[in-house]
Order: structure tokens, then C-alpha cells, then sequence
């Protein structure tokens, strides 16, 4: 009619739902394209002869193929993993803490004091269960100064932690140069005492035994308990919070401080499992990553499993590529990039509509 | 044709989905006079004038500008025929100045030159004697001025034809008066002025016609001289239709809650609710009537605490065979919990009271979700009841576990609803809880609060029918710019005499006196 | 006094690549995008510029200083735009979190960085740097050099690298177009409240796009200055890590305002580099380069006690905007 040129040839509008099938369908192409578009540029990096293919089996097999591949592929995810469920319930309240990588420092800064300074004194289960206790109360500490400034003064969140992240990498950088340094002028921190190291099961730290244990404390705490509750509310409507009595600012700080607390016992796992000593590259990126897989996991606790695990293969397999194949590792990167991308972009398609004119949609809204 | 008339509507019908909101409707606007459309609320007044302004295309009619047919597509479309609207709704960058705002998104050629517009806009300002200093940020501004700049902004760009949505709405009785001179010069300038309001003593003391348009239908134009506000009121409201609502009488009603001087302010410091006083009692239906933004929400926001309330104001609630005790001071925590709800339904629904990403159950537990010890929270019952309000409401949804967001209008009601009454309250407020609703589900509705009535519960309900209160209520309470103008009953009330408390606002004291 | 010119001196080439930096991401979040991939992006860019200047030497018989200088600032300016491209196209059109987008083009963008570097170290057998006859061009001062021995003003006014005065420039230029044109208003607007430019008729998703793909462009060319002057053309990841960072925070540092970002892109140069000029007594000398944060932290708390409204974010800065169908 009259409209016919008002129409513009796309239009955008919300889905209402789509099939839970359709839904996976589209996450699935979109890691389908993110490997072609890394096979891409796998194929230039890659030296003559070897295909992405190739490329793509090397990672697959230098990440899962020998048993101490596999330990390491989960000792990579194993802070991923935990991290994301710490900033799930931040996300779920729309809280956008992106301070999860000084957090994990700040909890490692407070366990390794107690591994430095209290090894001997008492015994090493105690010993464990102090440096973790000390780097949960330490990392919630550091995410509730930004929360209560949030509460407080509605101070911007996200550039908030941002900051606070270079702040306590430095405070590392200090203690590695100078009151923790081990041997004089080595800007390193002593390796700690066996006491101190958190013990291996089936060859890799327990620390993957106590992320899972959070997997399914943070599946329960989000969906079954009042504070979750709580925080799904504030996260649609925070008027509809206050209308119900909940306190908005006490909630934000809670769920920062346990934000920052399992962020903190990560990074207690960290350095006391992996590292066995504390260096500035504690966090090495993981508090950013960890946002990403909370992010593509829709913050379901066990999507997550599969998406760390996923970014750990690539990690890992693309130490493989290095060495077997002389590709940089950091390879790893550009095709992590690549998958977050479009499985970022790939949302899009699952909450709108595209709505092309034609004379098929002409019929549509007549008929309404 | 008179070649006075800028611009004439012809048929204009427009739908939406079902609902038909504007229905074949003819109207003429000439230049140098103030014309007011008149009517109540969702009579259609503004879906007619957002088809002028480029917002709504009409799905029948014509609209003619200065005799020639034009079709009108967009904002800007509105512009280039000079014809200019202001919505309720202001669009302003706050960090930028008067001026900045209002030569935003002009394509005038050559680089910006603020001196220019500064001067341009004083300019426009003393021609009609807006007060508004061109270089001051919006932020710095109260609401009058934000509605100057957006006044200013239209005249700036060469309309000749101006629409007002609801002018007076947020401005003190003394900036109205200044808005109206305002008006008054630009009428003289030979401006075409259109202003959309449902205050009949605006449209006597301003207006040279007066369109009055009635559920979608228009219903004829009158010049102001030849009419008075009982006249106008008869057209607007027009008359009385029998809805056979069931309303048996409860045998002896208590008092339950008793308002002592309720007054409050809002962010502007602009008086909402004026020394309000009235009980409500345990066993009855206490209608409250009113034009919209009379102080109907803030008077069950301040009831339910969330609304402050001045100091001097007193709520005594006696509960069933319990002591009496005083609600203002208390949190809106302990007010619910003592046995008073609040089924408000805001204009997008979903606003406040329910979260939009739920489900029936988790919505449900908004009411119930801190009951009980420990951490975990109780779902069992919260589904529980979901079934029951999904099944005895007869709600369409898939499962209790579908988001409301994603139900149509009515459903969301009685999700709404539903849920305030089975928390077995003694005080049970709700406001246009059938807002949007088709007659069956509006039925519905009526029982239920009907229901909870001859249980001895204290039911305030805000309506914006006045069919519906006359036939539901027991008493009615109205409201004309957050003051009580009088509490009639509702059985003996005709639709006109509560129609003319309802326009009776603070200005129109005088006609009070001859009325 | 001498200790104080030369530590100036040096703040100023070491705040050069992060006011490049700085205003690049002023102009994108001034259009309502929180680009967090800064860091990315400037790896992205200092690795490109990089590779650019080299194998234009490599490949040019006699190869020309000022061309070197603009092959290095097309290539760098080329690669952020691209990134910043991948961006907008996810966080305009499809509407994906900024932050996690951001955060993702950071990931991704070092990635990239690291890789080039990395690629063209090996292919070219170990080591890559330009000659020192090309980063004269890069480090020196374009001035004669009777100016810069001007007692005690000379230096600092006359001795930096060309690319201060570039960037000082930009800075201005970038003032005088959000504040004084046309286009600088609506792009204002744009990140204010897209609501309103939208109806105002402004084209909000255009406005977006360019003003992200060119400060992301303008970030970029930060990072090949860094490697090109600091790191003295040659890739050094190390150095690089971090400058994105503090890019971002000079953003909030300065309150959003190009003009401050120059003076303040000194302050943050003079604290990077300060534990190596000055000791002070009770501050341990690696607390220093935690002090552009903290002093960033104070600032963002501040401003938003005071609820100052000139002195917030873009108000609609890290939101997409989708206007709703009617």
C-alpha cells in the first residue's frame, strides 16, 4: 500500500522463542564457521605440506592424545573453569565485573604469604585449608571495594575492576622484587614447600575435584537458593527488586564479595597447584577468558565445563603446533579469537528476527 | 474549502491488531486558532495526532495540508510540511545546551555556528516570550523549561502546526499560565495549535474549539464560547451503559485502613498528593476515579511505602482482630508482610511487581520467595499455586515455567493479580488491573475482587472506566490533582456528577463555586 | 633541574603511544562503544607497523624516511580498523555485550600481534629491526637543532619525536571536532542518548561505526609508535602489554576530554618510567607503575561522588541500542 517504500529491505525485531534445536543448530554452525575461518589461517601460517587439517589433528591429539597431554589440558582448564562460575552470578545481576583476573592475584598474593610464612608451623592439610580460606577472604575483598562504590555512588563497575586488576598485578611485581623475593636481585619468588602444595589426584592437582565441587555449588546457589533468587531479580528489573523488598546495594556487595572469593581461591589453586610459587602472570589472562566462557555458557554452570575445556584444548594443542610444527603458540589466541567471535555473533541470529520485505511479509501483516 | 484551515483529516481510521483506536475520524485545524481534543483516556486523541506527526501511518484516510493531499511518513516528512508535535515523552541530550539540543540532527548547510543559533533561538524566545537562556544545559533545567526547549525546537524548524500532548501534565499551576500566554501569542502570530488534554478547565480558559473524541469515535467540535463544562463532560464520558456486575453488600463493614492528611511530594518538589484523607473499609470496594496523574499511584504507592510520604501525613491500619498501628515509617518489607498488597499494573506491565525473564512460579515467588529457614529457596509451593492461579484464571500459557514476558497482556494481569490476592491480604489495592483486558477477563477480575470483599478485605481499586466503578464499587473515592474533590456512593453516583469532581483541578476552583 | 627536563623528555615519549591510544578510544567511546580491546588492537597495530616500515626497507632501494614513517602509520592505522571493524560489526549490527566482545578483540588482537611478530622473526631468520638510519626518522626530533638548544624550554617543546607533535595534533583536531562542528554534536549525541539522535533523524548506527573503526585506527597507530620509538623497532611484546591498558584508563583519567588526555598522557608516561629517575624513601620503586591506576580509581571515584554531569561517561557508553519496532 502507501507504506511500500517506508519499508526498509531488513528489519530487525526480538524473537519471541525459538526451538531449543534451532538454538543449537546455530551454535554449532557457529563454531563449525569459527574452525573453518581458523583453518584459514592455519593454512597460511602452517609450513608447506601440512593442511589446516593437519594443524587441527595436531591440536587434537597434542591436547588429548597421551595422558599427560590430557593432565595438562585440564590443569589449563581447571582456573578457567572456576573463574567463569565466579562471574556468573555478577553477569546474572548485570553487574559487569571484569575484575576477576586481580582477583584470582589477589587471592594468590594472600595464600602464598601463608605458604611462605607459616610452612612448618602447622601441619600441611591446615596449612592448605588456611592459604585457601585466606585467598577466598582476600579476592571478595578486593571485588567488594568496586561493588561498594557501586552501591554507593553508582561508580561505573566495569572501568572500576578494570583498574583494579593492574593494581594488584603490581602490588606482585613489588613483593617479587622486594619484601618475598627469594635469592637477592632474582625477581623471584621462592618455590613453596612441599607442605604447602596442594597434592595430586589421578596426576593433576585436586584442584579440577574443588571446581567441580563449585560447578555444582554455583548450579544450586544460582537456581535454588534465595540469594540466586535474589540476584535473578535484580538482573531483570531492579525496581521490581525493591518493590519485593530486596535490599539492591547489600545483594550487589554480597554477590561481589563471593564473586572475588572463589576468583581468590582459584587463584589460591593457581599458585598453589600449578605454579607453586607466585609470579605477576599469575592470572595470565585467565580472569579475562574466564568472562567470555561464563559469557558463551549463557552462565549455566555446566555449559561451562564444555567451553573451558574447549578453550584449554586450543591452548594446549597449539603448544603442540610449536613444537612440532614451528607455528607460534599464540596461534592459540587468534583462533580463540576467532571462536568467540562468532559464537558471540551468532546470538544475534537466536534473539532477532530478520525481516526481509517481500510480498510474502506484506501478506504476514496484512493478515494481522 | 476555508482557506484558513492548515490541515484537515478526512476518514483517518487506525488499527491495531484488533482494537480499532481511531475510527474514520474528520477533523479541521486552522491557522490563528487554539483547538483542544478532548476525551478521556485511550480515547484515541494521541494515536490520531502521532499520524500528523510522522510517527503512526493511518490505514484509511487522508490528510490534506493547506488544501493538498500529503502523506506523512516519518518525523520528518511531519517537518517538511511544517507541522511540529510534542510528545509527553521528552527527547533531550542532557549534557548539551538549550541551543545544541535544538538544532540537532538539522541538515543546514556550512559548519556549525552556535553564536548563530544562540541568537536565533533568543530570537524565537522573544517573539513569544518564551524564558529560556539558549546557552543552558538541560540537566540545569526543571521540567517547564525542558518542555520550552522542545517547543522551541519544533518552532525552529519552521512549524506552522503544533500538537501538544498533554502540556500541563507535569507543570505547576503558574508555569501553565505562563505556557498558555505563550500559546496565546503564538495564535496571534497565526499559528495552527493543537493541544490534547483531558482538563476541561484548560480547554475553557485557552481554547477557541474544542474536538471531542470518545473510544475511538469522534464526536463533534463546538466552539468554546457556545459550551460549558457539563456539556463537554456529557460528551466525553457519554452515557451510562448497564454492565451487570454482580455486587452483593457485605453485612457490616469495619474500618481498615484510615488516611489522616496524606500529602507528598515528587523529585521536582511538585505536590502529588494534598492532604488526602478518607477510610477504607474491611468489606467493601473503595473506588478511586480520576483523570490520569491525578495522584492515583502515589496514593497506593505511599499506602504500600514506596513512595515517601511529607511529614503530618498518618496511615492507621487495623488488621482482623488485631491492634491498631500506624504504617507510615515502615518498610514497604513490613507493610506487605502485615497484610497489605499492592496489584499495580504500570503501563508497561512489566515495570514493577513482576520480572519479565520468569516464569509463573518464579514470579509467584516474589511474595513468598524469603519465607522459611535456611538458604534454599522454597519452590514447591510457589508452583503450587502458579497451577491453581493458571487453572482457576484460566491463564494461556504453555507451562508455569514460561517467561510472563513473552505472554500476551491479559494474562500478565492475572498473574498480577492472581498473585496479590493469594497472599489472602487484608488490604488489597490494585490499579487498572484491566487495563487492556477483553470483557471476559475483566469479569473475571470483577469477582475475584469481589470475592475478596465478602471475605472482609478492605479492596481499593483504581479504574479508568467509569461504567465499571459505578457497577463494581461501593464507594468512590475521586481524585482531581492529588486532592480528594469528594467520596460519593457508588450506587446512587451518576457517571456526570462524578465526571465533573474529576475535572474540578486546582485551577478550576472558581468553577466550583458556580458549578 | 636538569633530573626534572629529562625525566619530562622521557615522560613525553613514553606517554606518546598511549596518547595515540587515549584518543582513539575517547572518539569510540564517545559514540556510546566501550571498546576494551584497546590492548589488542594496539598489539595489533605496533606488529603490522612493524612489519610495514620493515619490508618497505627491505623491499626499497633506497628507502625514503618520511615514506617509512607513513607506510608505518597506514599499516597500523589499517590493522585497528580492521579490528575495530570485527568490533562494530558484533556489538552495532549483532548486538553482541561490548564488554565480552572487547575483552574477545583482546584476546584475539595480542594474539594477532604476538603472532606476526612472532612469524616474521622466524621467516627472516631470527631477528627483525629497521636500520638506525630509519628510526632516526621514527625517534628524532623533525626540529632544527638550534631550537632544540634553547636553554631549558628546547627540549621539551622541540626535542620529542615527530609523533608527539602528531599526536598533540590529533588531540586538538580531535577537541575541535567534538566541540566546535557539527558532526562532533551528533556524534556527542550519538553516545549520549541514541534515542534522541534517532529521532533527531542522525544516523545513529553510521556515526557508531566510523567513530569506532577510526579511533580504533588512531589506537593503533600508538602501539607502532611504541615499538617504533621505544622499543626501538623492534617487536617487543613485553613492553607492549599493558599500554592498552593504561590507554583505557587515561580515558577516565582524563574525563573524556582530548585536551586533558595530552598533559595526562605525560603524567602517566612520567609515572611509568619514574622508579628509574626518582626514589623516593617510603614508596618501594615497582609500586610505581601501579600509580596511573590507583590515580585513575581516585578520579573515577570522584567524579562520580560529585555526581559532577560534565564530568561522567558518555551516558549511554557500553549499551547497544536497538530501536524498538513500534
Amino acid at each position: 500500500m502507501h507504506n511500500e517504500n517506508k519499508v526498509p529491505l531488513i528489519r530487525l525485531a526480538k524473537r519471541d522463542m525459538m526451538e531449543p534445536w534451532k538454538v543449537w543448530c546455530i551454535r554449532l554452525a557457529s563454531i563449525v564457521l569459527a574452525l573453518l575461518l581458523g583453518g584459514l589461517v592455519m593454512a597460511i601460517a602452517l609450513p608447506d605440506g601440512a593442511t589446516p587439517i593437519d594443524g587441527y589433528a595436531t591440536i587434537i591429539t597434542g591436547a588429548l592424545g597421551k595422558k599427560t597431554a590430557i593432565r595438562q589440558t585440564v590443569k589449563l582448564a581447571v582456573p578457567l573453569l572456576g573463574c567463569a562460575l565466579a562471574i556468573a552470578p555478577c553477569f546474572k545481576m548485570r553487574f559487569w565485573n571484569i575484575g576477576a583476573e586481580g582477583q584470582i592475584t589477589a587471592g594468590a598474593i594472600a595464600a602464598s604469604y601463608f605458604a611462605l610464612y607459616w610452612v612448618g608451623k602447622v601441619p600441611s592439610a591446615v596449612l592448605l585449608l588456611i592459604m585457601g580460606l585466606a585467598g577466598a577472604v582476600a579476592g571478595g575483598i578486593w571485588a567488594l571495594i568496586p561493588a561498594f562504590f557501586k552501591a554507593k555512588w553508582n561508580t561505573n563497575e566495569t572501568l572500576f575492576t578494570l583498574m583494579m586488576n593492574y593494581i594488584i598485578i603490581g602490588v606482585v611485581r613489588w613483593l617479587q622484587g622486594g619484601p618475598w623475593e627469594g635469592r637477592p636481585g632474582s625477581q623471584i619468588i621462592p618455590q613453596f614447600d612441599r607442605a604447602a602444595t596442594l597434592p595430586k589426584v589421578l596426576g593433576v592437582h585436586c584442584g579440577w575435584i574443588i571446581v567441580l565441587i563449585l560447578v555444582v555449588f554455583m548450579h544450586v546457589y544460582m537456581n535454588h537458593t534465595k540469594h540466586g533468587y535474589e540476584i535473578a531479580v535484580i538482573g531483570d528489573s531492579i525496581n521490581t527488586a525493591r518493590y519485593a523488598g530486596m535490599n539492591v546495594g547489600h545483594v550487589m556487595m554480597r554477590t561481589m564479595f563471593l564473586s572475588g572469593a572463589i576468583s581468590g581461591l582459584v587463584g589460591f589453586i593457581v599458585a598453589s597447584g600449578a605454579n607453586t610459587t607466585l609470579y605477576d602472570g599469575v592470572a595470565a589472562g585467565v580472569g579475562f577468558t574466564s568472562i567470555t566462557v561464563a559469557w558463551l555458557s549463557q552462565l549455566n554452570a555446566f555449559a561451562m565445563i564444555v567451553i573451558s575445556m574447549m578453550l584449554a584444548i586450543i591452548s594446549k594443542g597449539a603448544e603442540t603446533l610449536q613444537t612440532r610444527l614451528a607455528v607460534p603458540a599464540s596461534i592459540s589466541d587468534i583462533i580463540t579469537g576467532i571462536l568467540l567471535f562468532c559464537m558471540l555473533g551468532c546470538e544475534f541470529f537466536i534473539n532477532y528476527r530478520l525481516i526481509f520485505r517481500s510480498s510474502k511479509t506484506e501478506k504476514e501483516a496484512a493478515k494481522e | 474549502m476555508d482557506n484558513n484551515c492548515a490541515v484537515e483529516l478526512r476518514h483517518i481510521t487506525k488499527r491495531f491488531g484488533k482494537v480499532v483506536a481511531n475510527d474514520s475520524i474528520d477533523l479541521t485545524i486552522n491557522r490563528g486558532e487554539i483547538l483542544s481534543l478532548l476525551g478521556e483516556n485511550g480515547s484515541g486523541k494521541t494515536t490520531l495526532m502521532n499520524m500528523l506527526a510522522g510517527i503512526y501511518f493511518p490505514d484509511e484516510g487522508e490528510i490534506y495540508v493547506n488544501g493538498v493531499l500529503t502523506s506523512i511518513r516519518s518525523p520528518k516528512d511531519a517537518f517538511d510540511n511544517h507541522i511540529g508535535m510534542i510528545h509527553q515523552h521528552y527527547k533531550l541530550v542532557d549534557v548539551f545546551t538549550a541551543a545544541e539540543n535544538i538544532v540537532l540532527g538539522l541538515d543546514e548547510p556550512g559548519k556549525l555556528d552556535i553564536k548563530a543559533a544562540n541568537a536565533k533561538v533568543k530570537e524565537i524566545c522573544d517573539r513569544y516570550g518564551f524564558d529560556i537562556d539558549p546557552t543552558k544545559k538541560i540537566y540545569d533545567m526543571s521540567v517547564s523549561q525542558k518542555q520550552t526547549v522542545e517547543i522551541v525546537k519544533v518552532l525552529y524548524r519552521g512549524a506552522d502546526t503544533l500538537i501538544l500532548d498533554e502540556p500541563t501534565a507535569v507543570l505547576t499551576p503558574q508555569e501553565t499560565e505562563k505556557l498558555f500566554n505563550v500559546l496565546r501569542n503564538m495564535r496571534a502570530d497565526g499559528k495552527a495549535i493543537v493541544i490534547i488534554t483531558h482538563k476541561l478547565h484548560e480547554v475553557m480558559s485557552l481554547s477557541d474549539k474544542v474536538a471531542v473524541l470518545r473510544k475511538g469515535q469522534y464526536i463533534g467540535t463546538v466552539n468554546t464560547s457556545e459550551t460549558n463544562p457539563q456539556a463537554l463532560t456529557d460528551m466525553m464520558v457519554g452515557h451510562a451503559v448497564t454492565l451487570n456486575i454482580d455486587r452483593p453488600r457485605y453485612e457490616n463493614p469495619v474500618p481498615r485502613l484510615t488516611l489522616q492528611d496524606v500529602t507528598c511530594y515528587d523529585n521536582e518538589g511538585v505536590v502529588r498528593l494534598d492532604h488526602v484523607s478518607f477510610t477504607a473499609m474491611g468489606g467493601e470496594i473503595l473506588g478511586v476515579a480520576g483523570i490520569a496523574g491525578s495522584g492515583q499511584r502515589e496514593l497506593l504507592e505511599s499506602i504500600a511505602g514506596l513512595y515517601p510520604v511529607a511529614e503530618g501525613s498518618s496511615i492507621r491500619y487495623t488488621p482482623e482482630g488485631a491492634p491498631e498501628s500506624e504504617l507510615v515509617g515502615k518498610t514497604p518489607m513490613q507493610i506487605k508482610k502485615s497484610g497489605v498488597a499492592l496489584a499495580f499494573v504500570p503501563e508497561d506491565r512489566l515495570g514493577m511487581g513482576l520480572v519479565g525473564s520468569m516464569g509463573m512460579t518464579g514470579n509467584m515467588m516474589l511474595r513468598s520467595w524469603k519465607k522459611g529457614k535456611g538458604v534454599f529457596v522454597n519452590r514447591k509451593d510457589p508452583n503450587e499455586l502458579a497451577m491453581n492461579i493458571w487453572k482457576e484464571l484460566e491463564v494461556v500459557t504453555p507451562s508455569t515455567e514460561f517467561p510472563v514476558r513473552r505472554m500476551s497482556g491479559g494474562n500478565v494481569q492475572k498473574v498480577l493479580v492472581g498473585r496479590e490476592i493469594a497472599s489472602a491480604p487484608n488490604v488489597l489495592m490494585s490499579a487498572y488491573a484491566v487495563r487492556g483486558l477483553d470483557i471476559n477477563t475483566s469479569y473475571t477480575i470483577y469477582n475475584l475482587m469481589t470475592e475478596q470483599k465478602m471475605k472482609g478485605v478492605a479492596v481499593i481499586f483504581v479504574g479508568e472506566d467509569l461504567d465499571v466503578l459505578l457497577e463494581l464499587c461501593d464507594r468512590i473515592l475521586v481524585l482531581c490533582g492529588g486532592k480528594v474533590s469528594g467520596i460519593v456512593d457508588a450506587r446512587t453516583a451518576t457517571k456526570e456528577e462524578i465526571g465533573l469532581m474529576m475535572t474540578r483541578v486546582g485551577g478550576g476552583k472558581e468553577e466550583a463555586v458556580h458549578a | 633541574m636538569t633530573l626534572l627536563i629529562t625525566l619530562i623528555i622521557a615522560a613525553i615519549t613514553y606517554g606518546t603511544p598511549l596518547l595515540f591510544g587515549t584518543l582513539g578510544e575517547i572518539l569510540t567511546e564517545k559514540s556510546g562503544n566501550l571498546n576494551l580491546g584497546v590492548e589488542g588492537i594496539m598489539f595489533m597495530g605496533g606488529a603490522l607497523g612493524l612489519g610495514g616500515v620493515y619490508y618497505y626497507e627491505k623491499l626499497s632501494s633506497s628507502p625514503n624516511g618520511f615514506v617509512a614513517i607513513l607506510v608505518g602509520i597506514f599499516f597500523a592505522f589499517l590493522a585497528g580498523a580492521i579490528a575495530s571493524l570485527i568490533f562494530s560489526f558484533l556489538t552495532i549490527t549483532l548486538r553482541a555485550n561490548q564488554n565480552v566482545t572487547g575483552l574477545a578483540l583482546s584476546i584475539f588482537g595480542t594474539g594477532i600481534g604476538q603472532f606476526i611478530g612472532e612469524y616474521m622473526r622466524v621467516s627472516e631468520n631470527g631477528y627483525i629491526s629497521v636500520s638506525n638510519m630509519l628510526k632516526g626518522y621514527f625517534q628524532n626530533s623533525p626540529f632544527p637543532k638550534g631550537l632544540q638548544d634553547i636553554p631549558v624550554v628546547g627540549g621539551i617543546l622541540f626535542g620529542n619525536s615527530f609523533f608527539f607533535y602528531l599526536a598533540v595534533a590529533c588531540a586538538v583536531a580531535l577537541y575541535w571536532y567534538l566541540n566546535k562542528t557539527r558532526s562532533g554534536l551528533y556524534l556527542r549525541s550519538v553516545g549520549e542518548s541514541p534515542a534522541t539522535a534517532d529521532a533527531a533523524g542522525i544516523n545513529v548506527t553510521r556515526y557508531k561505526y566510523l567513530a569506532t573503526v577510526i579511533g580504533g585506527g588512531v589506537s593503533a597507530v600508538g602501539g607502532m609508535v611504541y615499538i617504533m620509538t621505544i622499543a626501538g623497532g623492534v617487536w617487543n611484546h613485553e613492553g607492549l602489554s599493558g599500554v592498552g591498558w593504561l590507554a583505557v584508563a587515561l580515558v577516565i583519567f582524563c574525563l573524556w576530554r582530548p585536551l586533558g588526555a595530552i598533559w595526562g598522557s605525560v603524567l602517566f608516561g612520567a609515572l611509568m618510567i619514574l622508579y628509574l629517575r626518582l626514589v623516593i624513601a617510603f614508596i618501594p620503586t615497582q609500586l610505581y607503575k601501579i600509580l596511573p591506576y590507583v590515580v585513575t580509581v581516585i578520579v573515577l571515584i570522584i567524579s562520580s561522588m560529585r555526581n559532577n554531569k560534565e564530568k561522567q561517561p558518555p551516558a549511554s557508553l557500553g549499551l547497544n541500542y536497538f530501536r524498538e519496532e513500534r
